[in-house]
């Protein structure tokens, strides 16, 4: 088979006010299932490799984790080349349970947004408290980034990491770019 | 623009997050149903001037469905609840009872 | 004349000069100027000219109310029309021109309209320009264009950028003179998160150039400390050159912050739109000094009191050396002190007042050896492009002269409105206040918020308090009870500043003047100058029924354009209601709708313009098919190949090549595009059943089935066809534009109505890039590439298999949406380009080209299978397209089943789908009717069918179509009649819609 190849094949941008960078292959496994029932939270943390999220949180280890989606749904995180036989794993640990394990990973890009105006750049594209009060590392957000839906997340402070549709890579990236133009600092957090 | 707060995942954002589909607590009406149910639960619709009770989708979000409590006059909003039910909850018909008054009399 | 000062100037840099053009002239201003000031510096009081007599105009504000000097900034890619002279800060190099006018603002040709005026009145355009009907487009429109109307539209691209910012906080406060800073420092010191926007590029508003001390200090000191604890709070974000434009639902506000209209040669966004979702918001927006109604009161230099003295303290720029001043209040008093104090002359002060004492700044005048003549007014002003002399006379009488006073300048005052727009907007009601003449916030009804609580609070001048100390107490009390509001609280120890006061008298509320001026001096009393409406007008409209104040807006235009009345509205209403024998607050108001003033729409659009003006989805193999020559047409958000185009060939021959070379050699279409969503579960049979029309329950493991969805309507919404993956596992395929819409409805289904049934549902859409292999050689291409037996044994029509192709990981769909022997294979998206090369490489000896949107669509309709959204519109059942087979007869219920019971859907007078062949061969015309005898109700020929779907067929060398015709299906071989646009009729017999290989043995070996 041949190499994965990303939407942008890892295109990085640092013209501007943040640096954006398109990361990735990333193995992404959406779970649904019932999030309280043990076995699922069990075969979920041997696929993500850490514990199951608290509700709007994700949880995340270099390239592994597990996202809250929605209250019958987490995004499992792994390396890319390991993400057939994860899948694999949790239909076997889940032959029994009422549940469902699709790959994800190369319907998605993933996006990193680093620099002390990250939390700006953000805000000017998606309609969220980005305050450093209201939105802080290990919180998981779902929502529209300019005319798209989105999801992001914090691995640490002035970091966001973008989850999108692969289809409009492009589009978020130069969406990301414009927002991050020189001279476009707000000064506002 | 309103803000609405979707039940199922917590969070308060923006209408530009949701969309809305209409009149809530519907009774579907199938195959065997008589003309005048089959209409009712098609075309009819309550479309009041006050409290109305409707059904949301967190589309930019969880996706997931929920029912919103709101006021079409003042927009108001009195509360969001679960999409798997098929009447409003008592503590959100208390709450409008409270800021509305006999509303149930005027809306019929 | 105006000209600068020798001193003063508050907001002046005078070691910084710049230069700036007008007209083409070179002109020197200095920082801090605006673009009134430095015209006014230097003598350029004419700045355009009127919207319907093309009178002259001078400005006559200093702030956002400003109706006259709206001028053409900058030029090219950097050209904007309508901006305003006093809103608009001077830059070196700023280039100006005044709009309005020909052949030149000095001399206009359109001036002949104010010669005409007593044939131009309220609702001229609209008695006058009625009949003949066509005369309106071809003469009347042109030439009032041409000769009305304000800016001219730019033509050259805008090449600035611009953008959105979300921003949450607990209190807004718009507006940063005293009130807002007061305001926002007393919400600041709680804790809150607070924005104070303010418009101009300085804080403080009108209260310094107003003078008075606050706690023992002057204003300056004042604001200076304000200013310094703001910035040192964390929480409190401060924004000059920011306007609160409008509020909205639930704590929406839009502020418009002008990044770099003043500095061009900045880099980064020119405007910036601040999206702010607030808690709570407080309007500190000021007042507006109203302008008296008298005749010649729009002669340039006829000014508003308070601009008179804003550009003598703020700007050190004398309006005119002899200034009048004229007045119902105490407040322009102001303007004649700061006059004095600067050293010019103010021959008389004409006060409608009858006083009977002289206190406070009265005194202070008269102690300066001003003279004061109470109980007077202006009979007219005299000049022409320039104020020359006033008439004088009582204010009681008709207006008779009693004396003329030369002068260069007139500085009135007819009392102050609150600005009440931000209040207004989303719901706030007002009331009258009698003692100030004034529309202020009616704090018993205020604008309510999601939980139903009040959520703008007005402060100082905006909510009818302009004592100095009122609006600082006033300021101080709204922080406090809006922080009660969110349960927070002002901290202990912090109170209101508290300000000198001084002794006022009442002021006396003018309409008109004179009292009773004659109908001569009315047509000449301008209420809005922006649209040439004047007393007479207002007083017409009454006459003639307009009585509801919107009605007589429209027919006027009073209030209307590029100032929405900001000066005129109040004094036009009382003059209706005077007009109408009603008192003011019975007439009421216009409606005030945001912005507050005009925003560029381009910072509406915010980042969303050119390559970014909307999301466009590229599918895993796009790159390849830009580079091959592709002509893309937009489905939905998709980009997809309508054709290859080889050479110099045009679109329509390399689809026809296409089409062929598909059905004789080899084709390759990405189909990465059409949906695929996968549905688990232990009901997920059950669902599925009442998903589609037919049993999808009964489906095979490994097989695959095409499907119907209707609508609860029972209208078809979309189709596609549904492979079991497993026992609890289906995955169905929709077209491009119903991935997401088919997985929104089948989760909404799931969620809302059937809760209990176990099914999970996931769109996995763009997990797979799909390539459809289709001709004769399909086999042999993917024999080729090997790894699995693709035979018909192996892999027999309608079926699927996994398996390695080339050594990619495939899912193999035999499937054919062109009657071809067909392949459908999915890889996964990181590998569709690689897959699609090794295709290429394989299919290069056995003729494979790739084809595009519209070869697929011949191939299908030369097979006859429908088209969602051709031959379904919204308003089709199946029944209608012949598609009884597919709609179970042995299920209870499906969605849709009930509907089309439904008399109007049995009704076999229902157009249906049949094929159409044109006699000659020709093509036809997309979306034609056919008509037969007789006309309907309106006279049109009745019709009986209509186009659907029609193309050239390379395969047949003809003309087909398919359309829905009534009875169709019992009149094959009949001939109808379809009338083209261009005058043709073209004649085509009913046929069979299965063209090509209707046996469907081609796809089947």
């Amino acid at each position: 088979m041949s190499e994965p190849v990303t939407a942008l094949r890892g295109a990085t941008d640092a013209a501007g006010i943040v640096q954006i960078r398109e990361i990735g292959p990333r193995g992404m496994i959406t779970l649904r299932g019932d999030l309280s029932d043990k076995a699922t939270i069990k075969a979920a943390v041997a696929a993500g490799g850490v514990n199951v999220p608290e509700v709007r949180h994700c949880n995340t280890e270099g390239e592994s984790g597990i996202a809250w989606m929605s209250p019958d749904e987490v995004l499992i995180m792994c390396p890319y080349a390991e993400v057939h036989a994860r899948i694999a794993d949790l239909r076997t640990k889940l032959a029994k349970q009422h549940s469902l394990a699709v790959n994800v990973s190369d319907a998605r890009a993933l996006f990193s947004v680093t620099g002390p105006h990250a939390r700006e750049v953000m805000a000017k594209l998606s309609p969220v408290d980005l305050h450093v009060d209201a939105f802080t590392p290990g919180m998981f957000r779902r929502t529209r980034l300019a005319q798209v839906p989105a999801a992001f997340w914090m691995p640490q402070e002035q970091t966001f990491n973008i989850v999108c549709f692969r289809s409009v890579a492009v589009y978020v990236y130069d969406v990301l770019k414009v927002a991050a133009q020189p001279g476009s600092e707000v000064g506002h957090f | 623009m309103l803000t609405i707060h979707c039940p199922n995942c917590g969070i308060t954002a923006e209408e530009t997050e949701f969309h809305a589909h209409g009149e809530a607590h519907l009774k579907r009406f199938g195959p065997g149903s008589s003309d005048g149910e089959f209409e009712g639960y098609l075309f009819m619709r309550k479309n009041p001037k006050g409290v109305h009770f409707e059904r949301w989708r967190h589309q930019n979000g969880c996706g997931k469905w929920f029912h919103v409590a709101r006021c079409t006059m003042t927009l108001e909003v009195f509360g969001s609840y679960s999409a798997q039910t098929y009447a409003p909850p008592q503590d959100i018909l208390d709450h409008i009872e409270n800021r509305r008054p006999g509303w149930q009399e005027s809306a019929t | 004349m105006s000209t600068r000062l020798a001193t003063g100037g508050r907001l002046l840099d005078t070691s910084k000069p710049l230069n700036f053009t007008f007209n083409g002239k070179h002109m020197r201003g200095l920082a801090g100027d605006t673009l009134a000031s430095a015209l006014l510096a230097n003598d350029q009081m004419l700045m355009g000219r009127s919207f319907k007599y093309h009178r002259p105009r001078g400005v006559v504000a200093s702030g956002a109310e400003e109706p006259n000097g709206l001028v053409h900034l900058g030029d090219e890619a950097t050209f904007e029309p309508n901006q305003r002279v006093t809103t608009t800060s001077l830059f070196e190099g700023l280039k100006a021109k005044s709009q309005n006018h020909w052949p030149s603002l000095e001399f206009d040709v359109g001036a002949i309209n104010k010669h005409l005026s007593r044939f131009l009145p309220a609702g001229f355009y609209y008695k006058m320009f009625m009949y003949p009907r066509s005369f309106w487009k071809h003469v009347y429109e042109p030439v009032i264009r041409k000769s009305a109307g304000l800016g001219a539209a730019p033509k050259t691209r805008d090449e600035d950028t611009y953008e959105h910012f979300y921003a949450f906080c607990d209190v807004l406060v718009v507006g940063g003179g005293v009130a807002g800073l007061e305001a926002a420092r007393t919400a600041g010191l709680s804790g809150a998160r607070v924005i104070l926007v303010e418009q101009t590029d300085h804080w403080g508003g009108r209260a310094p150039v107003d003078g008075g001390m606050i706690d023992g200090a002057s204003v300056d000191d004042y604001i200076t400390k304000t200013l310094a604890a703001l910035e040192g709070m964390d929480n409190v974000d401060i924004r000059l050159r920011t306007m609160g434009a409008g509020v909205y639902d639930h704590g929406y506000a839009l502020a418009y912050e002008q990044l770099t209209d003043h500095q061009p040669d900045a880099t980064g966004p020119r405007h910036r739109l601040w999206r702010i979702r607030a808690a709570q918001i407080i309007t500190a927006t000021g007042a507006i000094e109203r302008p008296l109604s008298f005749a010649g009161n729009d002669i340039p230099g006829v000014m508003l009191a308070s601009a008179v003295r804003d550009y003598v303290v703020n700007y050190g720029v004398s309006v005119g050396d002899r200034t009048v001043v004229v007045t119902n209040n105490d407040n322009a008093y102001l303007t004649a002190i700061a006059l004095k104090h600067a050293g010019l002359n103010v021959p008389v002060i004409l006060d409608a007042r009858v006083l009977p004492e002289d206190r406070g700044l009265v005194a202070q005048a008269k102690a300066l050896g001003i003279r004061v003549m109470m109980g007077h007014a202006i009979s007219s002003v005299k000049g022409g492009k320039r104020v020359t002399s006033v008439e004088i006379c009582s204010q009681a009488g008709e207006g008779a002269v009693l004396e003329e006073i030369p002068c260069d300048a007139v500085a009135m005052s007819g009392g102050w409105s609150p600005v009440v727009h931000l209040w207004s907007h989303c719901g706030g009601k007002l009331r009258w206040d009698t003692g100030l003449a004034c529309f202020s916030p009616d704090l018993d009804n205020p604008p309510k918020g999601a939980d139903g609580m009040t959520f703008v609070t007005p402060a100082g001048a905006a909510s009818g308090m302009f004592a100095l100390d009122d609006v600082l107490h006033d300021a101080f009390a709204a922080a406090d009870g809006v922080l009660t509001c969110l349960d927070m609280k002002v901290p202990s120890g912090v109170t209101s500043p508290v300000a000198e006061r001084r002794e006022e008298s009442p002021m006396a509320p003018i309409w008109m003047m004179p009292h009773g001026a004659s109908a001569k001096l009315r047509e000449k009393a301008w209420l809005d100058y922006q649209n040439d409406v004047k007393v007479s007008d207002v007083r017409l409209a009454a006459q003639e029924g307009f009585v509801s104040v919107e009605h007589a807006k429209r027919y006027t235009t009073l209030g209307m354009a590029t100032d929405q009345g900001k000066l005129s509205n109040i004094n036009g209403l009382a003059t209706l209601a005077g007009a109408l024998g009603a008192d003011i607050p019975t007439v009421g108001t216009t409606t005030f709708r945001p912005p507050y003033h005009p925003i560029s729409l381009a910072s509406i659009a915010g980042e969303a313009k050119d390559h970014v003006f909307q999301p466009i989805r590229r599918t895993p193999m796009h790159d390849w098919h830009e580079a091959n020559g592709a002509e893309f047409e937009p489905v939905g958000q998709w980009r997809r190949p309508y054709a290859f185009k080889r050479g110099g060939e045009s679109t329509h021959d390399a689809v026809m090549r296409e089409v062929t070379n598909t059905r004789q050699k080899l084709g390759m279409l990405d189909a990465s595009t059409l949906g695929k969503i996968i549905v688990k579960g232990p009901d997920a049979g059950k669902f599925l059943d009442m998903m589609y029309t037919n049993m999808m329950s009964t489906l095979k493991p490994g097989k695959c089935r095409y499907g119907l969805m209707c609508s609860e309507n029972g209208f078809l919404i979309d189709d596609g066809v549904v492979a079991r993956i497993d026992d609890d596992t289906w995955l169905c395929h929709t077209t491009t534009g119903g991935a997401e819409s088919i997985h929104a409805h089948m989760e909404e289904w799931l969620q809302t109505e059937w809760w209990d049934w176990k099914v999970y549902v996931a769109n996995v859409t763009e997990q797979y890039a799909q390539v459809a292999v289709v001709g004769p050689n399909a086999r042999t291409a993917l024999e080729k590439l090997g790894g699995m037996d693709v035979s018909k044994e192996a892999i027999g029509f309608m079926e699927w298999v996994d398996g390695t192709l080339g050594g990619f990981q495939v899912r193999v769909y035999r499937i054919s949406f062109s009657g071809e022997l067909s392949y459908e294979i999915a890889v996964d998206a990181s590998h569709g380009q690689a897959f699609w090369d090794a295709l290429m490489a394989v299919g290069a000896d056995l003729g494979v080209m790739p084809y595009g949107t519209e070869a697929l669509h011949i191939l299908r309709a030369e097979k006859g299978f429908i088209m969602i959204g051709d031959e379904t519109d919204g308003t089709v059942i199946p029944q209608d397209l012949g598609l009884h087979w597919a709609l179970s007869k042995k299920k209870d219920d499906y969605l849709g089943k009930r509907a089309q019971e439904r008399s109007h859907m049995t009704d076999p007078d229902r157009w249906k789908l049949v094929g159409l062949e044109t006699t000659d061969g020709a093509t036809l015309p997309d979306g034609a009717y056919a008509v037969t005898e007789g006309t309907n109700a309106n006279g049109q020929r009745n019709m009986i069918g209509r186009v659907t779907s029609t193309y050239r067929s390379p395969t047949l060398d003809r003309g087909i179509a398919m359309g829905l015709v009534l009875h169709g299906p019992d009149r094959m071989g009949e001939v109808l009649t379809f009338p083209g646009t261009d005058g043709t009729e073209y004649k085509a017999k009913i046929v069979d819609p299965v063209f090509y290989d209707k046996e469907g043995e081609k796809q089947n070996v």
